[in-house]
């Protein structure tokens, strides 16, 4: 039978074949988990199950219920001193992946391209090509931080382009974007009418540095796209909760296809995140900080076996370029994990510019870090003997 | 500082060159920190928290609640010093409410503790009475659940 051609034309995940062999293994310390190790705090579990007895169990209005969108409201005016009007400019979505599908069909003609800077989240180019654009890639590597000089994407705009991704703390690298470069970006993107998809769900993941809200930068308000969610930071990425904000406007265009897709996001996990947005900051702080020392001790680790690591900034990720070992990182991936029963994500995953890295996720115990180090620097050791 | 004091009360057998990567500091550094730490009794001592239960070793605690008549110019200092003088007594906190010492005794068997209670803590001077509580099941303790080991339940891979 037919399948769609826009479907054909994306690749099968590279990371599927991965899963496959690792789940067939015993032992394995995955350092490939895209998530927090820690299950969600008690109290925003605690809070799901109480709403469940209490027979919350219905649809919520599209937009999700007002009174997480008015947490979140505040929550992103305290913090960035940006305003969204919580009843038209904010929208509750299945995990912040909703909300990037829902932006490519909400501003899309076939063949209108978007900028995306690689390494990043596997998601945005299937996403684009879905809603009939073309992504357009920007390749960026560690000498420059992981960071495209704006002057690189201003070269990549051409008259279809429509929009430019950007996600700073950034997944696969942890690369934090500087307040000048984003303002950079911004106004490339005011002088070609462009919109900006700003993937915030790593933002509270920082370590000694502020993030920069884009929207809060001059110009950038009325063509930013806002998307951020509970998944990274309140450590819920089972429940699936995330959220877009926007202009009304095109918040009204995206609803249309939240509608007509969902319906809503489920309201006992938009229960649970309203727990999260009222009483999760301390939980939420005390794993970050915990991340925070979990990095100090991977990134010194894996310089001292000789793969070169840029100090990530956010996120929860170490991206060693392993180069030097001679090997491809789908090589590397798979020789580490058959040989010593450790998981990485090739960094090619992530793009073809992430060719000669892995990701290395210390979402994990402080323990299974030393574990994996020391497998790891073994592994290194005998190679490149 | 109190960073390094975290560290060290979920894991007190990381390495100072581990603690260092941790936060940023030299090795060094990290030494220095914990010597003054340890010289100023603020580190107490090292442990480590143990399922006594499961090694099938047979240890009794007890909870008693003991209400004194304080003594006039030490209040319950001295009390308190002449009860947690006796190795059976594993912990003494003041308290407030309607008991005066939260006391934490440990013996071999239930009779061992009971008998230390009546012939030792009941007719320690000042002591007016005493309530025990026998310690049935611990579920949780310095911040350690002891019931349900929680497993990863995360997919080897995610992207
Ligand atoms: C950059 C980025 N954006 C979005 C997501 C998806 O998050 P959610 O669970 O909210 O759909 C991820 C998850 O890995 C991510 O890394």
């Amino acid at each position: 039978m037919h399948i769609s051609s826009k479907i054909k034309s994306v690749p099968p995940s590279g990371i599927r074949k991965f899963f496959d062999i690792v789940s067939q293994m015993k032992d394995v310390v995955s350092l490939g988990v895209g998530e927090p190790d820690f299950v969600t705090p008690w109290r925003i579990r605690e809070a799901c199950i109480y709403s469940l007895g209490k027979g919350y169990t219905t649809y919520t209005s599209n937009y999700g219920l007002l009174e997480l969108r008015r947490l979140i409201a505040a929550d992103i005016e305290k913090t960035y001193g940006v305003e969204y009007n919580p009843e038209n400019q904010l929208l509750i979505t299945v995990g912040a992946s909703e909300a990037i599908m829902l932006v490519m069909h909400a501003i899309l003609e076939p063949g209108d391209e978007v900028i995306i800077p690689e390494p990043c989240f596997v998601a945005y180019k299937p996403c684009v090509i879905f809603a009939g654009g073309n992504p357009v890639t920007v390749c960026t590597d560690h000498t420059s931080g992981f960071l495209p000089a704006p002057e690189e994407i201003e070269a990549a705009v051409t008259p279809r382009t429509r929009a430019i991704f950007l996600s700073y703390p950034n997944n696969p690298t942890g690369a934090v974007m500087p307040k000048e470069t984003l303002q950079a970006i911004v106004d490339i993107a005011v002088k070609h009418n462009l919109y900006i998809i700003s993937d915030d769900i790593y933002d509270k993941l920082i370590y000694g540095e502020t993030h920069t809200c884009i929207p809060s930068l001059p110009g950038a308000y009325q063509r930013t796209v806002y998307v951020n969610g509970f998944s990274k930071a309140y450590a819920m990425t089972g429940w699936r909760i995330g959220f877009a904000a926007a202009n009304p406007e095109l918040l009204e265009a995206m609803m249309k296809v939240h509608q007509y897709m969902v319906m809503c996001a489920p309201i006992m996990a938009q229960m649970a995140a309203i727990e999260a947005m009222k009483n999760g900051e301390q939980d939420m702080q005390d794993m970050v900080r915990q991340y925070n020392h979990r990095r100090g001790l991977i990134v010194k680790s894996l310089n001292n076996m000789g793969l070169e690591c840029t100090t990530p900034k956010g996120a929860f990720y170490a991206f060693p370029s392993i180069k030097s070992t001679g090997l491809s990182s789908e090589e590397f991936a798979e020789k580490l994990l058959l040989e010593e029963k450790v998981a990485v994500v090739p960094g090619n995953s992530f793009g073809d510019c992430g060719e000669g890295y892995v990701r290395c996720a210390y979402a994990t115990s402080i323990q299974n870090i030393q574990i994996a180090m020391e497998r790891m620097s073994r592994f290194v050791k005998k190679i490149s003997s | 500082m109190n960073e390094i004091l975290k560290i060290l009360e979920t894991d007190c057998r990381l390495s100072p060159e581990e603690i260092a990567a941790m936060t940023g500091r030299t090795p060094k550094e990290v030494k220095e920190l914990i010597a003054d730490l340890e010289e100023k009794g603020i580190i107490r001592r090292y442990k480590a928290v143990i399922d006594w239960e499961k090694t099938g070793d047979e240890r009794i605690f007890a909870l008693i609640d003991v209400k004194v008549s304080p003594e006039r110019g030490v209040g319950f200092d001295a009390i308190a010093e002449q009860i947690y003088r006796y190795p059976e007594v594993h912990t003494v906190y003041l308290v407030s409410g309607l008991h005066d010492l939260r006391v934490v005794v440990e013996g071999k068997s239930m009779k061992e503790v009971a008998f230390f209670v009546a012939e030792k803590l009941a007719t320690v001077d000042r002591v007016q009475s005493t309530s025990t509580h026998f310690l049935l099941k611990r579920y949780k303790e310095d911040g350690v659940f002891f019931d349900i080991p929680e497993s990863d339940k995360r997919l080897a891979i995610v992207p």
